[in-house]
């Protein structure tokens, strides 16, 4: 069959979201509640049906073929003859890594729809909510289709701007107003980075001649920017990290994460889709997508990986202690979020992009299985009222199990594939790395024992709920349901994609993103061991001159092990001599794609390591399950024993506090003091000029009316005066004329006959 | 003996009479009525020296002559007021006073 003409229709994956956005938006109202699900859903739909065929179509392609762009139309164009100038397009690309973040976000999309039509039923809101959700749909696909950093940047607001409108979605209530300020507020300051670090990107590209911001441009020439410095850090350090800052707000990274709990007040198709399955992982998309730039940038990658196993361990144990259904959710999901940064920190981005995908699928199926025990529970979320839900909801009990024990990271779930792969890889990166691992293999343990405390206190034990709520408690309908089912077979099958060649598979989703991946070049992470103490040298040693793709040899799992962090540089030159042995033949099976495989010897360190995690979460879990339905006590009683820490982890360490007390409260001093400054010295000033114009004027005035005004009106005066006097000669009154004509004739006859009249 | 000076003393106070009344009636009708004297007083000079001297000067000739006027005049100026009465429904002497405006 010829799907060839997909490539000319991959505007169109984005843009029926936004035709079912704009429908709903303007008539949803007057429609109905039925239409507007049948657009939302149906437009979605059509989203997914596009992106499978667009799948296909992609794997049809020869393997160096599989990099395909639509382009709509030009939208940035400046510079150009010879001045380095940007070309920033409206275009999609589709390449394997954009084919199947495609695959997840229509299809965990299409499943978060129709459930959100049995969650939503009944709401006064549900066209705007459907508006909303397929808007947010339009921008997760332009970010995830866009062809160049530009025009993700625009996905990137967009998913911002829809997870804000619909984390307050109930915006009569307070709290959700205020978090979805908060998600808003946090993630500026993620974009603020973002934007830094672009410009930083294009400023240096552009300084090359290369001014270009599309990820095959940036690709391509990103390696002309080795050498160069920047305040005394590597320049493309100081941009993977401004961008990488980015990620951190987008994907609840340390210090940043601290919306993405908050964002639980939003409905949970929402949790579900945007703060678990979709928008929170942009940041591990977009790193992954510019993973040539991060190859390259060794001190930004162990700066990303730090921070993504601390967060991973940090809001692992916050989860322990949380007793919202949907906050423990939550910190897992920021908690995996870390895994996935910790693995794009160990340049391992074909294992973080795995991970994103079973993540998708199961903490989507757990969150709609907390919205399924909500509705159930009359809007209960205090998962100390719950228990025993076992019985009245076996469906959600089973899905919700089934993703409990992928997330715990047991074969052969989906969840223990992409968790061990990172672990691995972060453990063969090597040096400071294999504390990083120690760090995610804790936080391993501690995520199986809080997801199986969840599950035991939620759906098993006896009931805490009071009468009523117990006696109203039923399955829910097959449109909410169903999506927890396929979500959960997902979750459970959703691992075999990639295999590892450790257990015999040939690590197909490893395989499929290898073209467009960039591999970490060997040896290149050990440099990152000590950054701190940073060697001037160290910025130019990684494979000079090499582009990352030709670094791209079967060079996973090194041989690392024997390196220890006294011998750093040894270990780099041995690493840096066994790259470049590796690299002829490498090409030949990455070429070939998918069948490379049982040649290279696997580290048997690697089954330990795998053994040890399984054995790990499986017992953790199991205890927790021990502790919570046999022993319900126990936990009370080791609160209490550590009382400070259990305060601690309750009050999540008091980060919101210390925001509280360090960023707001400085924000808000910072604005007294300026409100201070305003009233005191600005107003001063002009108050000060208004009373000085003032008594100026007042002086002026004076002047006015006692000098000038004494002149004009005293001539006026005398002018009225003298006309008052000449007009009462004009009277107008034939007698007064007549009374003056013989006055006059009588003083002429009287003189005359004084003096006698002259003859 | 009635002789010149009588008539004059008559006539002169007929005249004084006349711009009396011209001068201090508000009615114009009274104010027409003191014209009358005043003519009727300039009249009788004229037939007084007439009768008593011998200048040659016709002056029974002059008090027709004045004896026509004061009709014209009284004819145009009654009809005058009447023209100010029907346009003011006044003829008070010192609210007519519109030439001064």
């Amino acid at each position: 069959m010829d799907l060839s003409w997909i490539e000319n229709a991959l505007g169109w994956i984005p843009c029926l979201p936004l035709l079912g956005f704009s429908v709903n938006i303007l008539l949803g109202k007057r429609l109905g509640p039925r239409f507007v699900q049948g657009l939302a859903v149906g437009a979605i739909a059509g989203s997914f049906l596009l992106s499978l065929v667009a799948f296909f179509h992609l794997r049809a392609q020869a393997v160096e073929a599989r990099i395909l762009t639509q382009t709509l139309w030009d939208w940035v164009r400046v510079g150009g003859g010879g001045i380095p100038g940007v070309d920033a397009k409206v275009a999609f690309t589709l390449d394997p890594l954009s084919s199947v973040m495609l695959l997840v976000v229509t299809g965990v999309g299409l499943l978060i729809h129709i459930y959100s039509i049995g969650y939503m039923k009944g709401d006064g809101g549900i066209w705007r909510f459907f508006a909303y959700l397929n808007l947010f749909s339009f921008s997760m696909l332009v970010l995830v289709l866009a062809e160049n950093l530009l025009l993700m940047f625009v996905g990137w607001e967009g998913v911002g701007l829809c997870s804000y409108l619909l984390i307050g979605f109930w915006f009569r209530h307070l709290p959700n107003t205020s978090a979805g300020n908060k998600a808003f507020i946090v993630n500026r300051i993620g974009d603020f980075g973002f934007l830094i670090g672009m410009l930083l990107l294009f400023w240096g590209l552009a300084g090359e001649g290369r001014g270009t911001l599309s990820f095959a441009g940036i690709r391509e020439a990103v390696g002309l920017l080795q050498g160069k410095h920047l305040l005394g850090l590597p320049l493309l350090d100081w941009i993977g990290i401004c961008l990488f800052i980015g990620a951190t707000g987008k994907s609840a990274q340390i210090p940043l994460y601290v919306w993405l709990p908050d964002a639980m007040a939003g409905p949970t198709p929402v949790s579900a889709l945007i703060h678990a399955a979709t928008m929170v992982t942009a940041g591990v998309y977009m790193m992954a997508r510019l993973s040539a730039l991060y190859v390259l940038a060794p001190t930004a990658l162990l700066v990303v990986a730090t921070v993504g196993g601390l967060t991973a361990i940090f809001s692992a144990t916050i989860g322990l202690a949380q007793t919202d259904i949907k906050k423990v959710l939550a910190y897992s999901t920021v908690s995996q979020l870390g895994y996935m940064v910790l693995a794009i920190g160990a340049a391992a981005f074909s294992a973080g992009i795995f991970h994103l995908v079973t993540h998708a699928f199961f903490k989507a199926c757990l969150f709609l299985g907390s919205g399924s025990v909500i509705l159930a529970m009359h809007h209960e979320q205090d998962i100390r009222k719950m228990g025993g839900l076992r019985k009245a909801m076996p469906v959600t009990f089973w899905t919700f199990l089934v993703s409990t024990v992928a997330i715990a990271g047991i074969p052969p779930f989906a969840g223990f594939f992409s968790k061990d792969e990172i672990l691995w890889q972060t453990w063969a990166a090597g040096g400071w790395y294999r504390f990083l691992w120690l760090l995610g293999f804790l936080g391993a343990m501690l995520t199986a024992f809080y997801m199986f405390r969840l599950v035991a206190l939620t759906f098993l034990g006896e009931s805490r709920a009071d009468h009523h709520t117990r006696e109203h408690l039923r399955e829910q309908p097959r449109v909410v349901t169903w999506p927890l089912v396929v979500l959960a077979l997902l979750a459970t099958v959703g691992g075999f994609v990639g295999v590892p060649h450790a257990l015999g598979g040939a690590n197909r989703f490893h395989g499929w993103l290898k073209p467009v991946v960039a591999e970490r070049p060997a040896g290149a992470l050990h440099h990152g061991a000590a950054p701190f103490l940073a060697s001037p040298a160290r910025a130019d040693t990684p494979a000079p001159g090499q582009a990352p793709e030709e670094t791209n040899g079967d060079g996973h799992r090194q041989p690392g092990d024997e390196e220890s962090l006294q011998a750093v540089h040894e270990a780099a030159a041995a690493a840096a001599a066994g790259e470049h042995a590796e690299t002829p033949h490498a090409q030949v099976p990455a070429a070939a794609g998918e069948t490379h495989g049982g040649s290279h010897g696997v580290d048997p360190m690697e089954y330990l390591l795998m053994a040890l995690s399984v054995l790990g979460a499986a017992a953790s879990g199991l205890t927790a399950l021990t502790i919570y339905t046999r022993r319900p006590e126990l936990p009370s009683q080791l609160a209490a024993r550590f009382a400070g820490f259990h305060r601690l982890l309750v009050n999540k360490y008091f980060v919101d506090e210390l925001y509280w007390a360090t960023v707001v409260a400085g924000v808000l001093g910072l604005m007294r003091a300026c409100a201070r400054f305003d009233r005191v010295v600005i107003d001063g000033l002009v108050n000060g000029s208004a009373w000085l114009t003032r008594g100026v004027s007042t002086l002026s005035g004076w002047i006015d009316r006692s000098f000038v005004d004494g002149l004009v009106n005293g001539a006026a005066a005398a002018c009225k005066d003298a006309g008052a006097g000449l007009r009462r000669l004009q009277t107008g009154r034939i007698q007064s004329y007549a009374y003056a004509l013989i006055t006059g004739v009588l003083l002429l006859v009287i003189v005359g006959i004084l003096i006698g009249i002259p003859s | 003996m009635i002789g010149l000076p009588h008539f004059l003393v008559v006539a002169g106070l007929l005249f004084a009479a006349g711009v009396y009344t011209v001068l201090s009636r508000r009615n114009a009708i009274g104010i027409l009525m003191g014209v009358e004297l005043i003519l009727n007083a300039a009249g009788l000079n004229f037939v007084a020296f007439n009768h008593y001297t011998t200048t040659g000067i016709q002056g029974g000739l002059f008090t027709v002559f004045i004896i026509v006027l004061a009709a014209a005049e009284a004819a145009v100026a009654l009809a005058i007021v009447l023209a100010i009465y029907q346009n003011l429904r006044d003829i008070d002497a010192h609210r007519l006073d519109s030439l001064q405006r």
